[in-house]
């Protein structure tokens, strides 16, 4: 049996092939502004790398902020549902999971069978979100690739006044006149975003083992820093995180048939 | 204008200003104080002359605060053309109050704009809404002008100069006509853009004008938001009247409007700049303390 799961997020939108609970194909497309077309994008470029049509699919689930532009899916999947089934099939011992994009984040604790006891969102604040760190890259100069790895070349912190990303820009800008390290200047925007996720984290409260999915646990810094932050000895990330969603979103559609 | 040219453009500018009253000098006067109000984005200085405003400045603040304190003060002179050793006192306040260097000492702001919200929009004041570069505060304020209750928001630009300076250099329209332009459209007024956040707002106004929407339908949106974002903030507090607004935005007339209608109260009038009341109310502490025989420290 063969479901897509597709999560049309604020920057990318992701397509998740699923045959018999086992991952077959994967498309990734932008988003840009008009969500149906992404969506239909992104399940061809799926259905592409698993070698079939459209037709050998038997369902479609949908999710992500985008996820009501798709008319024909078959099955609505919440972020937080998605994000707990996918975590929970990634990595069976998950308590806690994260899930950070672009322009969202969400955390919840989930019970041994990947359902969700309790969640928190952020999905009004730029602060806690891959948007953040990409206003900073612009800002110094640098691709949001490379702020990663620069912030881990640090030995200096420096705290961040500014939470807000339209003022930690400036405080970004003033620390550049000042002359400070590039690579302490991202360390710090990589703290004071992580201290933001992880107080999302912490409110639904730090169980073993921790999974982060979504685009930003493909920043390395990030992925530091939240260890330090939550103080874990490991942070369990599936490769290719930015799919978490698609996958959960097929894997619930699955169960629901 | 060609396209590189208008790429050029900086629309967050605001005209940086002096001022001085015709009908007084310093010559005259017995007491002379200064405030300066070192703001996240502007700062101003207001010469007194016995209590009454001689001359006052506003320009914009640089990465410095030291260096925006000396530039406000000496163009504030300039306009005065006043000797800077005529000043008996001087009090610094606002964000960077600290690195105010020549400054005898510094009073917190939400004091200093009750006390000038007081003297500029007169004493009936009761509830002072201040709203900054950085920052949103709802001040409550008795008889003297003295505060009674505070709210302040310094965590998110959504409602503040800073957020409408990023947005109209977004929209490609000059921040001083953001307020008129937001009332230049046809048919219904558009409904507030759904974002909080300034990051978000900017991505939500881009998508709008793919969709066909005017300039002027979204700016008339973000102004909406804006004001509803800073209702929520003076509502909490609670609105007693009379009601006044200072900081900058008191001159954007595209969210102001629109607060009004939410607040539902008049907004009180003045003939004096709403920017310089937090510079207003440092010099007339100044003034009161010169009067109880407060000198200047001395300086090397």
């Amino acid at each position: 049996m063969i479901i897509a799961g597709i999560d049309c997020g604020a920057r990318n939108t992701k397509t998740v092939i699923l045959k018999n609970g086992r991952i077959i194909g994967k498309g990734k497309v932008r988003t840009g502004f008009d969500l149906e077309n992404a969506m239909d994008a992104a399940l061809d470029r799926g259905l592409a790398s698993a070698g079939i049509a459209r037709e050998d699919v038997r369902k479609i689930g949908v999710t992500g902020s985008g996820r009501n532009a798709m008319k024909t899916a078959d099955c609505e999947v919440s972020d937080i549902a998605a994000m707990a089934r996918a975590a929970h099939f990634f990595f069976p011992d998950s308590r806690t999971v994260a899930d950070v994009g672009a322009e969202e984040g969400r955390a919840a604790k989930i019970d041994e069978k990947g359902n969700v006891v309790d969640f928190v969102v952020n999905e009004k604040c730029a602060a806690g979100a891959g948007t953040f760190v990409e206003t900073m890259a612009r800002a110094l100069e640098v691709t949001v690739e490379e702020m990663g790895p620069l912030a881990l070349e640090s030995d200096t912190e420096i705290p961040m006044n500014a939470q807000c990303t339209v003022f930690a820009e400036s405080e970004v800008v003033s620390l550049i006149h000042a002359k400070t390290d590039k690579r302490d200047i991202s360390r710090a925007i990589h703290d004071a975003m992580v201290s933001r996720i992880v107080s999302m984290i912490r409110r639904v409260g730090v169980n073993e083992d921790v999974v982060m999915i979504g685009g930003v646990a493909r920043n390395p810094g990030c992925v530091e820093f939240m260890k330090k932050a939550l103080r874990v000895e490991h942070l369990f990330i599936p490769d290719e995180p930015e799919f978490g969603a698609a996958v959960g979103a097929a894997l619930v559609t699955a169960e629901k048939m | 204008m060609d396209m590189a040219e208008e790429k050029d453009r900086e629309f967050w500018r605001w005209t940086e200003s002096n001022w001085k009253n015709p009908d007084m000098e310093w010559k005259d006067a017995g007491h002379v104080t200064v405030g300066i109000d070192v703001g996240s984005v502007s700062s101003q200085a207001v010469i007194m002359a016995d209590g009454r405003i001689l001359a006052y400045s506003n320009m914009r603040t640089r990465s410095d605060s030291a260096n925006s304190a000396r530039n406000a003060m000496d163009f504030a002179l300039e306009a005065a053309d006043m000797p800077e050793d005529r000043i008996g006192y001087c009090i610094g306040t606002g964000y960077g109050r600290v690195s105010v260097p020549f400054a005898d000492r510094s009073i917190t702001e939400v004091t200093c704009i009750a006390r000038g919200a007081h003297f500029i929009y007169g004493p009936k004041v009761r509830t002072v809404l201040d709203v900054g570069g950085q920052d949103i505060k709802a001040i409550q304020c008795d008889e003297a002008g003295k505060v009674t209750n505070f709210l302040m928001n310094d965590k998110c630009a959504a409602g503040t100069g800073r957020g409408m300076e990023v947005f109209s250099d977004l929209m490609g329209v000059s921040i001083t006509e953001v307020g008129d332009r937001s009332f230049e459209y046809e048919g219904e007024e558009p409904e507030a853009v759904s974002s909080i956040c300034v990051v978000y707002a900017k991505s939500e106004a881009v998508g709008l004008l793919r969709k066909g929407w005017t300039t002027e339908q979204v700016l008339a949106a973000y102004c909406r938001a804006m004001a509803e974002r800073i209702y929520s903030l003076v509502e909490k507090l609670g609105l007693n009247p009379e009601f006044a607004v200072t900081g900058g935005m008191a001159k954007n007339r595209g969210v102001m409007d629109r607060l009004m209608r939410l607040v539902k109260l008049d907004r009180m009038e003045t003939e004096w700049d709403p920017q310089i009341a937090g510079a207003a109310g440092a010099a007339l502490f100044a003034h009161a303390l010169c009067r109880k025989g407060k000198g200047r420290k001395k300086r090397s």
